[in-house]
């Protein structure tokens, strides 16, 4: 301070924040390329501006089902599409976690080998660098259509999920408490159930009751590729123009949806 | 801890007292039950013959499959920029729209508590509840196939995700930094300017980002359902059976969503 008073430098009284990017060259080729790609982008998005126009008039009817939604014409084919769908979820998510469970202690570094650990990790980057629909179409042209289809769909993606997550929920548990399990002379099995268990079992009834969540959005979808489910059942009515059935379906959809996120809000709640 | 008895009259320590013993294996009893019961309402329509020939279908497909036909690439870069903008451009418009509604929501920034907070929620939850496929289902009966309707369709699945990350973010910054920002004389932009923002940037980069890394996977399937993109090139080759494009248009999408992973991992962690 008197350093600088005896010199006469003066200090600036403004502030500046700092730029985002320290570098200036860096800074101006990204922002330059982010630009120029946006400006190339948006002009070989092509836009039919009359069909939209037309378009509106169907958005208009659309909402006007929300408003009057037609649960009673296609009931039939919407419980059916629905019972699939909710038992699909339910049936996949089980044997989703029965797999994912030994896959993702496997998976964990402080616990398994690591030819094991390198194999669990495979299969956990296959199952997630699938999308869910594309698997749909391959099984459906495995199995045939049907909810058959969905349903591996659903199990497979659930593995690389809860797999994964489980993994890192393994690989950050305290290491005393299995550190003391060990000392009492436990097998592998054993420290397992009494050392690792415990710890992740909270976070492992979450996580399932989550992916039961997205398992039964993602059931809504497969049905479009053929894989049983109530988005064969939407899509049928977006086909026909059955815009009120298709509004009722939706209306379904986001209250199941709802319904097991405040539910499993609840149960998780409990458990912690 | 519950210590029982053994026969020998000594003391055994047990996880758990008889009771809970009971409780545990009548949920469990329970949720087997509900398995086999989804199963069979499941599988009552399934033609077993078309499951138990799954492996040769499979094998057959897996051969028709190899070699990919690479010669179909040239058809290809096109789809494969229009999926790059359907994310991009999708992605962006999610945030111009999404970070206003999670001012909106976030319970230290929002101008009602009781009135405009549960709107800004609803919104984001009923964004999050319809899948993009979905969404693009919908817009392509309203705007009509193409690029337009699948940067839409990701847009509004965006939305839900983007807001309830960032208003999280928001509700949990520090609030003495406000409060500093506050004494100095600040007008409330100022305060958001200086105050609110940079604390959030680094949270909202990377939701920016992780949410385009999720993007690109499902801009990849919207074609599907005609709007836009390599899922267009999919939906084509699978219904004349071209498999030997199926896989070269997987191997792109795999290369792409790989690329765009690289990059998201880059880009957060230089920001972080």
């Amino acid at each position: 301070m008197t350093d600088a008073v005896m010199s006469g430098r003066v200090y600036p009284s403004t502030w500046r924040r700092p730029p985002f990017i320290a570098n200036p060259a860096w800074r101006w080729a990204i922002y330059g390329g982010a630009i120029l790609y946006l400006v190339l982008a948006v002009n070989s998005v092509e836009v039919n501006w009359s069909r939209v126009a037309e378009g509106m008039a169907r958005a208009g009817r659309l909402l006007s089902g929300f408003l009057k939604p037609d649960f009673v014409n296609r009931w039939s084919d919407i419980a059916l599409g629905m019972q699939e769908s909710l038992t699909m979820t339910v049936a996949a998510t089980v044997v989703g976690i029965l797999i994912s469970v030994p896959i993702g202690i496997g998976a964990a570094r402080n616990l398994a080998p690591t030819p094991v650990y390198l194999v669990c990790r495979g299969i956990i980057a296959i199952s997630r660098a699938l999308h869910e629909v594309i698997v749909a179409i391959l099984f459906v042209a495995m199995v045939g259509f049907g909810p058959l289809a969905g349903f591996l769909t659903l199990s497979f993606a659930t593995i690389g999920f809860l797999a994964k997550l489980l993994a890192e929920d393994v690989e950050d548990i305290d290491p005393a408490q299995a550190e003391a399990v060990r000392a009492a002379g436990a097998s592998w099995l054993q420290l397992i159930n009494y050392g690792v268990q415990p710890q992740v079992m909270p976070r492992l009834i979450g996580l399932s009751l989550y992916r039961l969540d997205i398992n039964f959005r993602e059931s809504a979808v497969v049905g479009i590729v053929g894989a049983g489910g109530i988005g064969a059942t939407l899509n049928t009515a977006l086909d026909r123009y059955e815009y009120d059935s298709a509004a009722a379906i939706l209306i379904l959809i986001i209250v199941i949806v709802m319904l097991c996120e405040y539910g499993s809000s609840l149960i998780r709640q409990r458990i912690q | 801890m519950p210590v029982s008895r053994t026969a020998e009259g000594q003391p055994e320590w047990r996880r758990t007292t008889p009771r809970q013993d009971l409780v545990r294996w009548f949920g469990w009893l329970l949720l087997v039950a509900l398995f086999v019961f989804c199963w069979n309402v499941m599988t009552k329509d399934t033609i077993w013959a078309f499951v138990w020939d799954a492996p040769n279908q499979a094998a057959d497909i897996g051969s028709r499959m190899v070699p990919p036909r690479w010669s179909y690439m040239s058809e290809m870069w096109r789809s494969l920029w229009d999926t790059l903008a359907i994310a991009t451009l999708g992605t962006l418009l999610a945030i111009i729209i999404a970070v206003p509604i999670a001012f909106l929501a976030a319970r230290n920034t929002t101008p009602s508590v009781t009135l405009i907070r549960p709107v800004a929620l609803l919104i984001i939850v009923s964004s999050r509840s319809i899948n993009a496929l979905i969404w693009a289902l919908l817009l392509v009966t309203i705007l009509g196939p193409g690029v337009f309707a699948g940067i839409i369709a990701i847009a509004l699945r965006s939305i839900g995700f983007v807001g309830k990350l960032v208003y999280e973010a928001i509700e949990e910054i520090d609030h003495s930094q406000v409060e500093a920002i506050q004494a100095t004389g600040a007008s409330p932009a100022q305060v958001m300017n200086y105050g609110i923002v940079p604390q959030i940037l680094p949270a909202f980069a990377g939701i920016s980002v992780f949410r385009w890394d999720i993007n690109i996977r499902e801009s990849a399937v919207v074609g599907l359902v005609g709007a836009g993109g390599i899922g267009l090139n999919l939906e084509a080759s699978l219904n004349t059976l071209a498999w030997s494009q199926v896989s070269l248009i997987l191997l792109v999408i795999l290369a792409t969503v790989l690329v765009s992973e690289w990059v998201s991992a880059k880009v957060r962690h230089a920001i972080i």
